[in-house]
């Protein structure tokens, strides 16, 4: 997909999304504040591409990912994908469109209903969806299992006969089912043992070339993502401070927060380590339901200036296709005041 | 570290079978180490390899049955820790050797504050008095570098982050000054702007209080950034054992090759396609009889199939459990 040029049309647009949870308390459960874990973010997701979405623990990854994909009710924002509007299209007539976007969650084991077989697993999507006869369903089924790599012989098995890797790849031959365009992958790896892993993300890779997907690839493994992703964005406390092709992020981080994620990741080869200048960030992630004043990254920046604590600053494009939030890449110094 | 320093622990033939239902598991098959004052050794393997069970069979932690500690020395304090009572190796547990696992929430109590739970272990193997010992708790907890510590010593574990937590266990473990820690996985579950915080603490720690560590985890970077040495296990055996530079430029056993080439790095070279370990690992069921990586070993021959390898010397602090010479390519003399 990615060399025939098709690439530069987005198949999924989010405007200034917003998920904002609220939080209630005391005896007449009164809402008392709300957990913006998702607080305005912009972004496309070209066709045939893989977005990293990367972030620490908490910054709003999931929630990111499973409001694009219509499994809340958002707060506010625009969602466009293969050129329909969903941001407010309600649940009832999201279904048909179901079948475009699907989901890969991180935890194997639980996201398979332990009760059902991998054949019933596999084919539930089919049944709820599709006219298909039995027989047609059970050969899709096998298809599938081939396309994933799980021998055809296991389809009367329970998950718990598979191991880490194994269930993870029953969990994508069922998100492939309805012959989705874009699927959300979230910490897809992140359970698996280092040497699973690597299957797993070549597998992706392969039926990304083969069935033309798109993906939004979660992750907070920052070495997996550089080797995934086509572009990646850096998320901080609800919001993207950064996004960026991938080799252009990884030779250059704009953002402090960016630059302060990419040296804390521990490298490998202790040749390269020694030339590694780490910048240890204090402190903990604020929370998100009460973010700092200004710039949610203050507290914690290592370039902090007086502007940062008062004005929120702009998500915008700084350089082509590079785009980032922090006052450090104001053109004139007149924003301040 | 001087080199020809006493180790402070030395394991020898350690051998722990599980009884099960299906039958025996062979999870730690003859694992020898020895630890000098003030290193840290990191042990590396897939999940199963049996680094958890190694670390819990010399501490005595393994309930029995299922688990039997088969065989093996223990060397610490001139004692072996495989045969001393109850109330000796609890003396030395928690107190000479700490210890932190991998999940904060299931190791730190949920029903005691924070402070208590420092000052246990104090009163316990210290034998300080109530004041005495809420004055240290407060160190410790400045010590791993948590803010207003006094006032967090009466919070409890909710009210603390996942990070926030784990250094309270580490605080936990340090507290009677130990001589070793040993640490399962403790930054697994953590972040790595907050991993790297933990990870700066340690070297730190070590240098101020010249104790020696064992570092388990599957993270190789984290390995790289902090070890001395690295022991690399697989199917219940270690399979290589090398000064840290060395096993990262100059790997002789087949798996650390495969372990090395399978990650992604951020600095290096981008590949285009990641290297995968073909093939599943090893079901510990039986004694072994041949090389635990046979049937995913790319340089495997028939002498394998027939016998388990020894640790070879290689020199340099550098042994490898493997029939193939890497330096020659091809076998190794009997
Ligand atoms: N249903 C909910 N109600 C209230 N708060 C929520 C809800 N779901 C998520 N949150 C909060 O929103 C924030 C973002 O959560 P999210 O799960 O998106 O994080 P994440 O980036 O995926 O983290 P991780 O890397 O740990 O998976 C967190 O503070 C979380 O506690
Ligand atoms: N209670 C138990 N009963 C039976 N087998 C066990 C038990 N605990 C661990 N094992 C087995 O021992 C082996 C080593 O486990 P462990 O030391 O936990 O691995 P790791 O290297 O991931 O820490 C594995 O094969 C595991 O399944
Ligand atoms: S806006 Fe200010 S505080 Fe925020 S990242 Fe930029 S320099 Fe740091
Ligand atoms: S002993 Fe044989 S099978 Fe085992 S790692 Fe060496 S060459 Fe491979
Ligand atoms: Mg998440
Ligand atoms: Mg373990």
């Amino acid at each position: 997909m990615l060399d025939t040029g098709e690439n530069d049309q987005p198949l999924v647009s989010v405007r200034d999304l917003k998920m904002h949870f609220p939080i209630y308390a005391g005896l007449l459960r009164r809402r008392v504040g709300e957990v913006k874990a998702v607080d305005g973010v912009s972004f496309d997701v070209m066709e045939g591409e893989t977005l990293g979405l990367v972030g620490e623990s908490g910054c709003g990854k999931s929630t990111c990912g499973r409001a694009v994909l219509r499994l809340y009710d958002i707060t506010s924002g625009s969602i466009t994908i293969d050129s329909r509007e969903i941001g407010e299209t309600p649940q009832n007539q999201l279904r048909e469109m179901r079948p475009t976007m699907q989901m890969v969650f991180q935890d194997p084991q639980a996201s398979l209903n332990p009760r059902m077989t991998v054949e019933a697993i596999i084919k539930e999507p089919l049944d709820e969806h599709t006219s298909m006869s039995d027989a047609e369903k059970r050969e899709k089924v096998g298809e599938l299992m081939d396309a994933v790599g799980l021998n055809r012989k296991f389809a009367k098995r329970y998950p718990h006969a598979f191991s880490g890797g194994q269930r993870q790849r029953i969990g994508i031959a069922r998100a492939l089912a309805l012959n989705p365009k874009f699927i959300v992958c979230d910490e897809p790896i992140a359970a698996l043992d280092v040497s699973i892993q690597a299957q797993v993300v070549n597998l992706l890779e392969d039926l990304q070339e083969q069935f033309g997907l798109t993906y939004l690839f979660i992750s907070h493994d920052l070495s997996m993502v550089r080797h995934i992703a086509t572009r990646v964005a850096v998320m901080y406390l609800g919001k993207i401070v950064e996004l960026a092709p991938r080799e252009a992020l990884y030779a250059e981080p704009l953002h402090p927060y960016t630059q302060a994620l990419l040296s804390a990741v521990p490298e490998p080869d202790p040749s390269l380590e020694d030339k590694v200048e780490r910048i240890i960030l204090q402190g903990d992630v604020p929370s998100p339901s009460n973010p700092p004043q200004g710039c949610n990254f203050c507290t914690r920046c290592p370039a902090v200036m007086d502007i940062c604590k008062t004005d929120e600053p702009v998500y915008r494009e700084v350089r082509p296709g590079r785009y980032t939030a922090c006052h450090l890449y104001n053109d004139n110094n007149d924003t301040a005041g | 570290m001087p080199d020809g320093a006493l180790p402070v622990l030395d394991v020898r033939d350690l051998k722990t079978v599980f009884k099960t239902r299906a039958g025996e598991v062979h999870a730690v098959n003859d694992v020898s180490f020895a630890l000098k004052p003030g290193e840290l050794l990191g042990v590396v393997g897939e999940s199963g390899s049996g680094k958890s069970v190694t670390m819990m069979s010399l501490l005595g932690l393994l309930p029995s049955p299922p688990a039997d500690v088969r065989g093996g020395t223990v060397t610490f304090g001139g004692n072996d820790l495989l045969k001393v009572d109850a109330e000796t190796l609890r003396a030395v547990r928690g107190g000479k050797i700490g210890f932190v696992f991998q999940d904060p929430m299931t190791s730190l109590n949920p029903v005691f504050n924070v402070g208590m739970q420092i000052m246990e272990p104090l009163r316990k193997h210290m034998g300080l008095n109530k004041r005495d010992a809420a004055k240290r708790a407060q160190e410790l907890l400045e010590l791993v570098g948590i803010p207003d510590a006094e006032r967090r010593l009466t919070d409890y574990p909710h009210q603390f982050s996942g990070g926030m937590r784990q250094r309270v266990m580490i605080a936990i473990a340090l507290a009677c000054d130990p001589q070793v820690l040993i640490a399962d996985e403790p930054t697994t579950a953590l972040d790595v702007t907050i991993q790297a915080q933990i990870l700066e603490l340690m070297k730190e720690l070590r240098s101020k209080l010249g104790m020696a560590v064992i570092w388990i985890t599957h993270d190789l970077g984290v390995i790289a950034g902090i070890a001395d040495r690295v022991m690399v296990m697989y199917g219940g055996q270690v399979v290589e054992h090398a000064p840290v530079k060395e096993l990262f430029r100059n790997p002789q056993h087949p798996y650390t090759r495969a372990l090395l080439k399978t990650i992604p790095t951020i600095h290096g070279e981008r590949a285009a396609r990641l290297t995968i370990i073909e093939g599943q690992p090893p079901i510990m069921m039986n004694a072994p009889s041949a090389c635990p990586f046979r049937d995913r070993c790319d340089v495997a021959f028939d002498r394998c199939a027939r016998e388990n390898p020894p640790r070879y010397d290689l020199g340099d602090g550098h042994d490898a459990a493997c029939f193939f010479d890497a330096r020659t390519g091809g076998p190794r003399d009997a």
